[in-house]
């Protein structure tokens, strides 16, 4: 019952070390995992704390990473392999998506790929175009594979804590600009569930869903609307496969009014998927069309004006509830 | 004339080969390969007649020596994957036929229900990981359960069966530097049957002679000729042990594919004076011919065997033609683990949509 200040990098790391001290069985791979500690620091010392032989450290071979992890998953180990960034997926997609999504289907249920594949992703950083990408639809169009995509330190600590106990391969991707996030929060207390969304905040108007660091992005905005008597919904949607569509739906069943917010580009994205499913089975109950508030359709620049311009922020969030909800809330 | 070449062959292999009496295993070895080449038969056969799911059928015919040799030196608990020339392994490793033919067509009764077929066949109770249609696409798991082995002290090793097509695919050489980094009891398998799809080998790498590039990871590392079955389950013993042991290896077998990449294929880019050549450097003959050579076998005890083991085959065509397809419904069982939720079927979600109060 006691509060602590965390960071969400913190939170990260108390996830790992306590799944490992719980479970022999769990393992950490991957670039720079170990002395190093992890390119943004997640992991720490956790190999003074567990050894060379639990957080190992690989050569540069993505690909072979996630390989090894598929393998060690089907033959006894909990292996949470790390991809440094999640721009890297490409490299690994064969080891991803033919592999571990698949392997149960293929071989008729024989047997699951019980492992976690944590990477980051986002803008924040001035990275530029390839340490900068969102590229959560690509696990999302991919059958056999949840998604878990953490936007506060709570969420980091449960929904790592809760992929490390899932039969099926999850791969979680935390947001680079949010590590050094700190909030106080009671690990002791009951997490809300895996695939259940969490409301964020309730309002009349309209209902935002969203995720990962646009959550704090929406809240931001949902504050400033409502210092002009909007009241928006904001619907953190925390795992995206399996994706917790009934508390939308109700939601948006209740205010008539939906937009979906995401930092990866708008085409063909998480945001085209959500907005069509809500203008799919809500259709009845929708005042405006879903509008979808995403990533432009163009690779990040490392110029942090370009990067900040290239995806949501609460300005491009705020002003584009204040034009859906125009003439139809009082002033 | 073949045949008295062969046995000719044979006996010079043979001179000076220490057990070539009673405790040699090739009578155990022939039996391996026979029924494999059998096998491989009759799945041509169930092809033939429609009775296959599709064409994606690799026969692993002229490979035998590959699959009876390095599996004589596997054990229970250990596991390993191939590629999609697998057949022969996994029945080298105690597949039970009728449920191997039984998947190739597509079957409820077959090792996956149906659902994976010849190139995604799998049985984690013999150690099978998984047959693969990603050329190298397992080679990786084997490092992964090398780990497994290693975290608890199971002493098993795990071998990656695949082609040479698989040695021009970058994960293979990252799967041998982290085996041979970490000391992990894994083998690497390379069946060269000189051909990845219709690219020869020659024209895929300027240096052919793939243990090399293994020995440079520091693996131990060996070419043998995929001729003679003994001398493959010789240096699969050495080099399964010494995996097993912390020291990885990597065989390559030199043998040629007798037929087609898979079922449709004819083979045109060969040339038929190349093929005939091919074909006399038959494991099965070769091992025949030693036997009888060797007085191991008479040739009426052997007619004998190949009879039964004909029957035997025969039957695994029969048992899947009687099998019924998988049920419509078992579609959307197994993404996701059984106490999950399945996902939604489409035409559920169109009622759905177009439902109106």
């Amino acid at each position: 019952m006691a509060l602590q200040e965390l960071t969400y990098r913190d939170a990260l790391r108390k996830a790992l070390a306590d799944a490992m001290t719980e479970n022999p069985d769990v393992v950490i791979l991957g670039e720079e995992v170990g002395r190093y500690g992890g390119a943004y620091g997640v992991t720490k010392d956790l190999i003074k704390e567990f050894g060379a032989e639990r957080v190992i450290d690989t050569p540069i071979s993505e690909p072979a990473i996630v390989g090894a992890a598929v393998g060690a998953a089907m033959t006894g180990l909990r292996p949470v392999a790390e991809l440094m960034y999640v721009d890297f997926i490409g490299m690994t997609m064969d080891q991803l998506a033919n592999q571990a999504a698949k392997i149960r289907y293929m071989f008729g249920g024989q047997i699951g790929v019980p492992m976690v594949l944590r990477t980051q992703g986002g803008t924040g950083r001035s990275a530029g175009a390839q340490h900068s990408q969102s590229l959560e639809a690509y696990v999302m169009h991919t059958p056999g594979l949840r998604l878990a995509m953490p936007a506060t330190v709570a969420d980091a600590y449960h929904l790592l804590r809760m992929a490390l106990t899932k039969p099926d391969p999850v791969v979680f991707i935390e947001h680079k600009a949010l590590y050094t996030m700190k909030e106080s929060v009671d690990l002791d207390a009951e997490p809300l569930a895996w695939g259940k969304a969490a409301v964020r905040r309730e309002g009349r108007d309209l209902v935002i869903v969203t995720y990962s660091r646009q959550l704090h992005y929406c809240m931001e905005a949902a504050r400033q609307l409502s210092a002009r008597g909007i009241e928006a919904t904001v619907i953190d949607i925390r795992t995206l496969n399996p994706l917790d569509f009934d508390t939308i739906r109700a939601h948006v069943e209740r205010t008539g009014r939906a937009m979906v917010v995401s930092e990866g580009v708008m085409t063909a994205g998480v945001a085209a998927e959500l907005s069509a499913r809500i203008t799919e089975e809500c259709f009845d109950f929708l005042e405006d069309p879903v509008v979808r508030v995403a990533g432009e359709d163009i690779p990040i620049s490392v110029s942090t004006a370009l990067e900040a311009g290239s995806v949501p922020g609460p300005q491009l969030i705020a002003d584009t509830a204040l034009r859906m909800l125009a003439g139809r809330v009082p002033a | 004339m073949y045949e008295a070449d062969l046995r000719a062959t044979a006996g010079r292999n043979m001179a000076g080969r220490v057990g070539a009496g009673a405790n040699t295993r090739l009578p155990e070895l022939y039996r391996t390969m026979r029924r494999i080449r059998t096998f491989e038969e009759r799945v041509g056969e169930l092809f033939v007649r429609g009775q296959s799911a599709g064409s994606m059928l690799h026969l692993s015919i002229g490979e035998e020596s590959a699959a009876a040799g390095v599996c004589a030196h596997l054990r229970d608990g250990d596991s390993f994957t191939t590629h999609h020339r697998g057949h022969g392994i996994f029945l080298a490793r105690g597949a039970d036929p009728a449920r191997m033919m039984a998947e190739i067509g597509g079957k409820e009764a077959g090792y996956c229900h149906g659902k994976g077929g010849s190139m995604h066949i799998a049985d984690m109770g013999l150690g099978h990981l998984g047959a693969n249609a990603i050329v190298g696409g397992g080679i990786p798991a084997v490092v992964g359960a090398g780990l497994s082995a290693r975290h608890h002290k199971t002493g098993a090793v795990s071998v990656a069966f695949f082609g040479d097509g698989a040695t021009g695919q970058g994960i293979l050489y990252e799967s041998m530097n982290m085996a041979a980094l970490w000391g992990l009891p894994c083998v690497f398998v390379c069946i060269n049957n000189q051909y990845g799809m219709g690219t020869n080998i020659a024209q895929a790498t300027a240096n052919p002679n793939l243990h090399e590039r293994a020995a440079a990871f520091g693996l131990a590392a060996e070419t043998v000729d995929g001729l003679d079955v003994e001398a493959v389950a010789e240096a699969a013993e050495r080099l399964v042990e010494g995996a097993r042991a912390g020291k990885p290896a990597f065989l390559a077998v030199s043998c040629y594919r007798f037929y087609g990449h898979a079922r449709k294929d004819k083979s045109p880019y060969r040339d038929p004076v190349e093929e005939e050549a091919g074909r006399r450097q038959d494991p099965v003959a070769f091992a025949r011919a030693a036997l009888i050579d060797r007085g191991l076998e008479s040739e009426s005890e052997l007619d004998r065997l190949d009879g039964e083991i004909g029957a035997e085959m025969d039957a695994t065509i029969d048992f899947t033609v009687a099998q019924t397809e998988p049920p419509l419904a078992s579609m959307f069982r197994d993404v996701y683990a059984p106490e999950e939720p399945e996902p939604e079927p489409v035409r559920a979600r169109i009622d759905r949509v177009l439902a109106r109060d």
